[in-house]
């Protein structure tokens, strides 16, 4: 018999209110108009400008080329999200399928290789990383905004323990049956690792989708912008005017957070199955 | 693997382990049955191999190199310094405060994150009515990105109109974001600690949920307090997630802050508090001193490698007896 207690629910409910107010008053405050922000503060009731807000942000040439839009930006964050989680799925499975499946030279070597990755993230190396994509010529460009980012182990790590929990017997079995090695991997391990893949893959788009510095560094033509980097190119330009286009810039931060919030509310069960064992 | 005999395993002295790791035998291979063919493997591990090189290998090594040489700001070549760098950084008071405060900022975000996902998850994992909607309340704000809780951030501590700026008021304190220093201190803190909530949540929550029903009623049994059932036998079973939850909170607190502080401080360093990475992006990027900036690279990399090696360590430790 479970008695009902007011205590948990009033802790429950402040820290509710905590994290989720913020998000209330940049969403209310993204329909109000500039000028009703800069007097009357932040709104917690929706206004009658949003539809005005948004679509400008969506659909007018801002920047200084003139040429960026925010559906460009929303359309290059998707591109980053998706390019990321899509390359970092199909590099780790191959490489963990080919460490787990299969007796070669240098095999202890290339795990480690790939696991020592782990120990630095990409922001302390971040100067000679640049350095890096110049020489290469990769600045502004969707592969250099993408490729570095895949170079940590930490899918590769996950795939590795779920192929070593995947029963022996199949692979026996599938040999009898006359199946080589890209056989098995294709019909055999990738439809297994279905629910795998689906949990990696929304952690890694959420990843790709929120990264900052990087966008930040790489592109300085304004046709690969992220919405990320919007957000700052739209604090740099509130240096110096009057009122600030507070609800542009709110209505840009909604975009920005709309697409993983959503992802993570509708794949709640998947996304907490992919956090919590892919960091262990 | 080849045959060798137990009682020799056991007594392989070092160059023996050496040996056998490079020619590459794992101690216990993968799975007990594996292909054996000489090209196909390559042809899998390459693309990652390829990618880990030229991304990480590569840069890795440069910033190494890059820290021993003072470049020419106009871009005539280098001069090989040795370890001026690094002396020259550990000697500057400004990177000296910089560190302390770095490692303030971890203490207080990670101990107050840690402690309010902990509060939540224990609450959350006792009530019934409403779970799924508290849950949901209390995870989605991880999917939002840490330029945008910034932006937000931004805006609640504004000095014309923002609601916390106003309430700070009130009490008649007079809360300067972005000029004071300890002001712009705390919105950092409030901020980081708004975005580390839901990640610590989740894991404390489904460490809460994987503790056996029989465990709970058993203890059910051992004692009424709620506090003592609490303090004797959840937090000990909800230690490995913690000591985890701690490692992962330093490096977030080091190294994925760098958008909130970004927009907080806005490349105007004045008087604002910031953390070491991102003095390692502004003395780089802005200041052009690479070999500085690399030589910081390199200290921070050695923090975080031993860091991240200590968490493997308990790992491994996990894995044998959790």
């Amino acid at each position: 018999m479970q008695k009902i207690k007011p205590f948990d629910h009033l802790v429950l409910i402040l820290g509710s209110l905590f994290l989720c107010l913020p998000v209330v008053l940049a969403l209310m405050s993204s329909t109000h108009g500039a000028v009703d922000i800069h007097s009357n503060g932040l709104y917690l009731t929706p206004g009658t400008e949003g539809w005005e807000t948004y679509k400008k942000v969506l659909t007018h040439r801002g920047g200084f080329t003139g040429d960026v839009t925010g559906l460009l930006m929303l359309g290059n964050s998707l591109v980053m999200g998706l390019g990321f989680a899509v390359g970092k799925i199909v590099l780790s499975m191959m490489a963990a399928y080919a460490l787990v499946y299969f007796r070669f030279r240098f095999a202890t070597i290339l795990f480690w290789m790939i696991f020592f990755t782990l120990l630095l993230p990409l922001e302390v190396r971040i100067m000679p990383s640049y350095q890096v994509m110049a020489d290469l010529h990769l600045l502004n460009t969707y592969t250099g905004l993408i490729l570095p980012l895949l170079a940590s182990a930490t899918g590769t790590f996950f795939f590795r323990q779920f192929f070593r929990s995947v029963p022996d017997e199949l692979l026996e079995a599938a040999r009898i049956d006359g199946a080589g090695p890209v056989k098995f991997f294709l019909d055999v391990l990738v439809p297994l690792s279905r629910t795998m893949m689906a949990a990696i893959f929304i952690i890694m788009f959420i990843y790709g989708w929120n990264q900052y510095l990087w966008p930040l560094l790489m592109t300085t033509d304004e046709s690969f912008y992220t919405l990320m980097r919007g957000i700052k190119s739209i604090l740099q330009v509130w240096v110096g005017s009057q009122i600030p286009d507070y609800n542009e810039a709110f209505a840009l931060a909604v975009l920005a957070m709309i697409p993983p919030v959503a992802v993570v509310v509708i794949f709640q069960r998947m996304f907490i199955k992919g956090l919590t064992e892919s960091d262990k | 693997m080849t045959d060798i005999p137990l009682a020799a395993t056991r007594d392989r002295r070092l160059a023996g382990r050496l040996a056998a790791w490079w020619r590459a035998e794992p101690a216990s291979p993968a799975k007990r049955v594996q292909f054996d063919r000489p090209l196909t493997p390559w042809l899998f591990v390459l693309p990652q191999i390829a990618v880990v090189v030229i991304f990480f290998y590569w840069p890795s090594v440069q910033a190494v190199t890059s820290s021993f040489y003072i470049e020419d700001p106009f871009g005539f070549g280098s001069t090989f310094v040795g370890t001026e760098n690094y002396r020259d950084a550990l000697a500057s008071t400004e990177y000296r405060n910089t560190a302390l405060f770095t490692a303030f900022f971890c203490a207080v975000v990670t101990a107050l994150s840690l402690g309010l996902g902990l509060l939540l998850a224990v609450k959350a994992d006792k009530v019934i009515r409403g779970a799924e909607s508290y849950r949901t309340l209390l995870i989605s704000v991880y999917a939002i990105a840490p330029p945008v809780a910034g932006l937000i951030g931004m805006m609640i501590f504004d000095m014309h109109m923002g609601p916390l700026t106003q309430v700070a008021a009130w009490f008649g304190y007079d809360l300067k974001v972005g000029i004071d220093y300890w002001d712009t201190a705390v919105a950092l803190i409030t901020i980081s600690v708004w975005k580390q909530i839901p990640y610590n949540f989740i894991f404390f929550l489904s460490g809460l949920q994987s503790v056996p029903a029989s465990v709970r009623e058993a203890a059910l049994i051992d004692a009424k307090s709620e506090w003592r059932r609490f303090r004797d036998i959840i937090l000990p079973l909800l230690a490995p997630t913690a000591f985890f939850l701690l490692v992962i909170n330093i490096t977030y607190t080091m190294f994925d802050t760098f958008p909130i502080i970004d927009v907080i401080v806005k490349d105007k360093p004045a008087n604002n508090p910031m953390t070491l990475v991102y003095k390692v992006y502004l003395d780089g990027f802005k200041g052009n001193d690479i070999g500085g900036s690399s030589a910081q690279s390199v200290i921070l990399m050695v923090v975080v490698a031993a860091l991240t090696i200590v968490q493997f360590r308990f790992l491994e430790r996990r894995v044998h007896y959790g």
